[in-house]
Order: C-alpha cells, then sequence, then structure tokens
C-alpha cells in the first residue's frame, strides 16, 4: 500500500470504476456529436448515432480516429467548444506538415494537472518535496504538465526546463531537488554528469518521473543506480491531453491508466479489431472527461498489452505495459516525432533520389540520427567544396522539417542495404522495445 | 591544353580505393597519378589514367560515380622551390587554385603537377609566358 493523490478514485472498485466510465462515455459523445461537424460526419458515415452508445459496451460501433484526421481538421476542426471558453493551446513537437494542436479548457487543465499530481504522488512525492522540472516548457506538453501537477500537489515546483546542465546541477545541490521529472535520456546524461562530477552525495534526489520517449529496463537500472533514486515511467500524447494519461506505480511493472478520465482498448492494428485482455496490440484511447478536445477512439500507434491483474500498490486502474513498438513507422528521436516520408520529401525536394536510410542511435545517452543518401550523377562535382555545400543545404532543409539536427552521410550509389528489392529504410540501433 | 582527369566519388571506408584500383587492374588501366580529397564521410579519389574514356565506362558500369575534369598538367624541374615558383604565378595573376597534387615519372629529371583552377585556358596561358612548361594529353599517355 501506499499514498495516493485520490484515493476513493485511484483505489475504486471495478464497478464503480465501470459506471463512471458508462456515464461519461455517453456524455462525451454526444457532446462532440452535438458540437464537432467532424465526428458528426464521421458517424453519419458509420451509420452510429449518440443514443446507440449507452455504455462501454458500445464503443466498438464508434470510428476511429487517427493523426490523418487531427491534421485534416487542423487547427479548428475538432474543437467542441467555443474558443472563448478555452485558455491553452498545446502542440506536439517540432514537426512541419505533421503539426497537431490540441486546445483545454481551465477545466481540461485542472483534471490534466490532477492525472499528473497522481503520478508524482505514486512516484513517493508529497507536498513537502521540491519538483525539478527538466522537460522543455512551451507547446511541448512535458513540462507544462509536471509542473501544472506538481503545483496541483502542493510541493515546491522548479520550473528548470531542458537545457544548462550546469545549472540544472547546481539548482539541484542548492536547492534541494527531490523529485526529477524529464526525458530519460536527459535523466541518464544527468546521472552521467553528476557521478562524473563526484556530485552524488551532494544531491537530495529520490525519485524520477521520466518520459515522452521509449526507455529500456537497462536504462532504468542505469539511472538508478548512478543517482540511488527509484525511476518511474509516464506516459501520455498531446492528442490526449499530454502526460499523465498514464503512470508507473512502486511496483514498476506498468503504467496505471488514469480510467476515470480515459478509456483503454487494444485492437489489432490491420483489422481494427477490439482484441481481449492481455493481448499485444495497438492502444486506442478516449477520452470521457474533456470539453475542448474529447478524442474518440484515437489510435496512438504504440503496440502495447493491457493488465487487469491485482497490483500491489492498491490502484485498481487498468495498466499498460511500456510501449513494445509502434504500429506506424513513426521514429522518436530526442523526443520529437519523425516520419520517413518528412526526410523522403526533403530528399525529393532538393533533388536527391528517394533512396535513403534513416539510422538511429543512442551515443552517450543522446539520440543521434543519421541520414544515409546515395550520390547521383547529376549530385557529383569534381569540387569537394560544391559538395559539401549542397550536403550543408540538405542538412539545413531536414532541421527546418523535423525540428531537429539530422547528420547527412553521402554514400555510393546502391550501397544501402536491400532486403528482397525493398529498401531498409529505417535502422533503428537504441533497442527500445 | 588540358589533360583529362577522372574523379570519382568514394565514401570514406576501408577498401573502397583497394576496390578501384582491382578494377582498374583488371581492365588493364595504368595509373599514371592519383590524389584524394575528403571529408570525414567522403571523398573524391582523382586520378590521371593511361585511357580515360575506358576508365570512366568500367568505374560507371561497377555502380561507380565519376565525372571527367579537364585540368592542367605542368613540368617542373624536381628540384626545391619549383612548387613555389608556379605557384606564386598563379597567385600574382589572381588566379584561384583548386586544388594540387604532384607525381613524379621514370624521367628523373622532371616531377609533373596537376592543376586545378576555373579558367583553364587564361592559366595556361599565364603558365606558358612564364617559361612553365605545359604537358598534353598524350605525353603523358606516353610516359
Ligand atoms: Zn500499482
Amino acid at each position: 500500500m501506499g499514498h495516493y493523490f485520490q484515493p476513493e478514485i485511484e483505489c475504486a472498485s471495478q464497478e464503480q470504476i465501470r459506471a463512471w466510465q458508462d456515464e461519461r462515455l455517453v456524455k462525451t459523445v454526444k457532446h462532440v456529436y452535438d458540437n464537432v461537424p467532424y465526428y458528426r460526419n464521421l458517424m453519419d458515415q458509420k451509420g452510429v448515432l449518440p443514443g446507440d452508445i449507452k455504455s462501454v459496451d458500445d464503443l466498438h460501433k464508434l470510428p476511429f480516429l487517427t493523426k490523418d484526421d487531427l491534421r485534416d481538421a487542423y487547427p479548428y476542426g475538432l474543437l467542441a467548444m467555443p474558443l472563448t471558453d478555452c485558455v491553452r493551446i498545446q502542440s506536439t513537437s517540432g514537426t512541419t506538415g505533421r503539426r497537431v494542436v490540441a486546445f483545454y479548457t481551465q477545466h481540461d487543465i485542472d483534471l490534466w494537472d490532477e492525472c499528473c499530481a497522481r503520478a508524482i504522488v505514486a512516484a513517493g512525492g508529497t507536498k513537502d518535496d521540491v519538483v525539478h522540472v527538466s522537460y522543455g516548457y512551451g507547446l511541448f506538453t512535458g513540462g507544462p504538465g509536471l509542473n501544472g501537477g506538481s503545483h496541483k500537489l502542493g510541493s515546491l515546483t522548479l520550473p528548470m526546463s531542458s537545457g544548462n546542465t550546469e545549472r540544472q546541477i547546481q539548482f539541484m545541490c542548492d536547492l534541494g531537488s527531490t523529485i526529477l521529472c524529464c526525458t530519460p535520456s536527459y535523466a541518464a546524461y544527468l546521472a552521467e554528469t553528476i557521478c562524473e562530477k563526484g556530485l552524488r552525495d551532494k544531491i537530495k534526489l529520490k525519485a524520477g518521473i521520466f518520459g515522452a520517449e521509449a526507455w529500456s529496463e537497462e536504462m532504468r537500472q542505469d539511472i538508478q543506480n548512478k543517482l540511488g533514486i527509484k525511476a518511474y515511467d509516464i506516459y501520455g500524447l498531446t492528442e490526449i491531453s499530454g502526460p499523465g494519461v498514464s503512470f508507473e506505480c512502486s511496483e514498476q511493472t506498468g503504467m496505471h491508466i488514469n480510467e476515470d478520465h480515459f478509456i483503454a482498448e487494444i485492437i489489432d492494428p490491420n483489422t481494427g479489431k477490439v482484441l481481449p485482455e492481455g493481448e499485444k496490440g495497438e492502444l486506442v484511447f478516449t477520452s470521457i472527461t474533456k470539453e475542448a478536445f474529447p478524442l474518440l477512439r484515437y489510435r496512438t500507434r504504440d503496440i502495447c498489452v493491457l493488465t487487469r491483474k491485482k497490483c500491489s500498490c492498491g490502484r485498481t486502474h487498468i495498466k499498460m505495459s511500456k510501449p513494445m513498438g509502434r504500429s506506424d513507422d513513426m521514429l522518436i528521436v530526442k523526443g520529437v516525432n519523425v516520419f520517413p516520408s518528412q526526410i523522403e520529401t526533403v530528399l525529393l525536394n532538393k533533388g536527391y533520389p528517394a533512396n535513403y536510410q534513416i539510422i538511429v542511435t543512442r551515443v552517450n545517452n543522446s539520440d543521434k540520427l543519421d541520414v544515409q543518401v546515395e550520390m547521383t550523377p547529376e549530385m557529383f562535382s569534381d569540387s569537394l567544396t560544391q559538395i559539401s555545400e549542397r550536403e550543408k543545404e540538405l542538412v539545413g532543409a531536414l532541421k527546418a522539417m523535423l525540428g531537429i539536427y539530422a547528420n547527412v552521410q553521402l554514400v555510393e550509389p546502391k550501397s544501402i542495404t536491400r532486403s528482397e528489392g525493398k529498401a531498409v529504410r529505417i535502422i533503428d540501433k537504441r533497442n527500445l522495445y | 591544353m588540358t589533360v583529362k582527369q577522372i574523379s570519382v566519388f568514394v565514401e570514406n571506408k576501408p577498401g573502397t580505393l583497394a576496390n578501384v584500383s582491382k578494377i582498374l587492374c583488371q581492365n588493364q588501366i595504368d595509373i599514371r597519378a592519383l590524389s584524394i580529397s575528403e571529408t570525414r564521410d567522403f571523398g573524391i579519389l582523382r586520378i590521371i589514367v593511361d585511357d580515360s574514356y575506358k576508365t570512366a565506362c568500367v568505374l560507371k558500369e561497377a555502380g561507380y560515380i565519376c565525372s571527367i575534369t579537364p585540368v592542367l598538367a605542368v613540368a617542373i624541374p624536381d628540384e626545391p622551390g619549383s612548387l613555389f615558383h608556379i605557384l606564386d604565378i598563379l597567385g600574382q595573376n589572381n588566379m584561384n587554385l583548386e586544388y594540387t597534387y604532384a607525381f613524379i615519372t621514370r624521367r628523373q629529371d622532371l616531377a609533373y603537377m596537376i592543376i586545378r583552377v576555373e579558367e583553364n585556358e587564361k592559366a595556361a596561358e599565364i603558365l606558358k609566358k612564364n617559361g612553365i612548361q605545359l604537358v598534353s594529353q598524350d605525353e603523358l599517355y606516353l610516359m
């Protein structure tokens, strides 16, 4: 047993959770049907009326929503409240052309903060803790999410944002940070730097809440050992709200989904059929308490397993495994979503062939993105300067498209590995899943 | 009076150079001069051969990307100060040198230099005016 932020919710009976879900789902479906023409269209196309959804058992009748829908509807197409009632916008990280914006009413923010507060308490946090938030602040949901959760809990919040490692560590020592919130790769980097500087005894950290990118069990052990803390995973998507959709408890064997706000399903990514509990498939979320930006059956593309097995922490909400892969080809590099198609677009625009390979590695706990491009007779020149300049131009265009630096490697023609005639586009050497 | 140089795109990895030489050797092509300039990931291999056309063909067939670039070849006395003398002439005449490399042959008394400038004709004229001996493609073939 442990501490809870909202014990009556987090440890509610299955029947109670189910009752909340039934009621809130019906209400949300009616809300979007009445206020969002985009949804009304989708539902009409599928021949479903709000009256057909009487409980969670009817959820499967609703159409899926994908990232493409969110892009089609950009910016206001899925907004379910008048703009005057909205108080915040957040957006998915740095990817032009693939941007998704989400809207929040004050009520939405309050509930999101509560979800994050639950995560901080599950990691051992109380109002006496100093919560050191090194997620990015801004459009990215990481910083604002954990910041809000820490406020809600009444902890002392250090809104550090990302970068400036020197200052991060100094504040950690001087101000006695006890809970660190950031991406796992940055946590690993901080841990290494703290050990190198011999400051391990000067820090008071006891726990870390690390999310926004996939990380392995080995990485968890490494961070825990180096910093002498317990490292907890947290999961979320900007589309659904942000971090705190689910979070790890003391058992560290999966993340409790906040079921009073989100209904989770696992589907077969190819057929869309709902799979029974315990089977591996694509995670689908329906938000049932959001006002401004409720999403019905949103396909996350994350491959997971759900389990209702009793948890030693006392929480009753269903647990999801760490994502074990993706049902699309999206990569998350340095916390930024990268689609191979974006790289392809840049190459074609710049006159390179669409024959490329993306290699992602993790060097010194930081992701590195290499794009190998085959040289062509048109691009070749006897001048090294000219080739290098073209290469630089390509790096610049990729940066503009992806929002992160990609190292371009020009390679000889036909040197990119092809398996059965089809090029292998992505080599992820990080072993994340 | 220019000579033909073959420029080949090569990756900066072990065995690349050996592979190109193997292809040339298998096709009985003789390399007269060779130079490489490289960045971290790739380089340009520049060679002067006895049969430029054949070389370009066999390399292309083997999947290499190459181009033929006209460059200047000059003969210089194989003695101290010769290199400086030529570079100085080019510099004084505002000729921008892109790259240069030297090679020697069986003729003991002379060394040769390959010079790459933007304006070949103008550079050739200036060098000739200063008594520098330019070498033709045929002469290179006969070495
Ligand atoms: Zn638990």
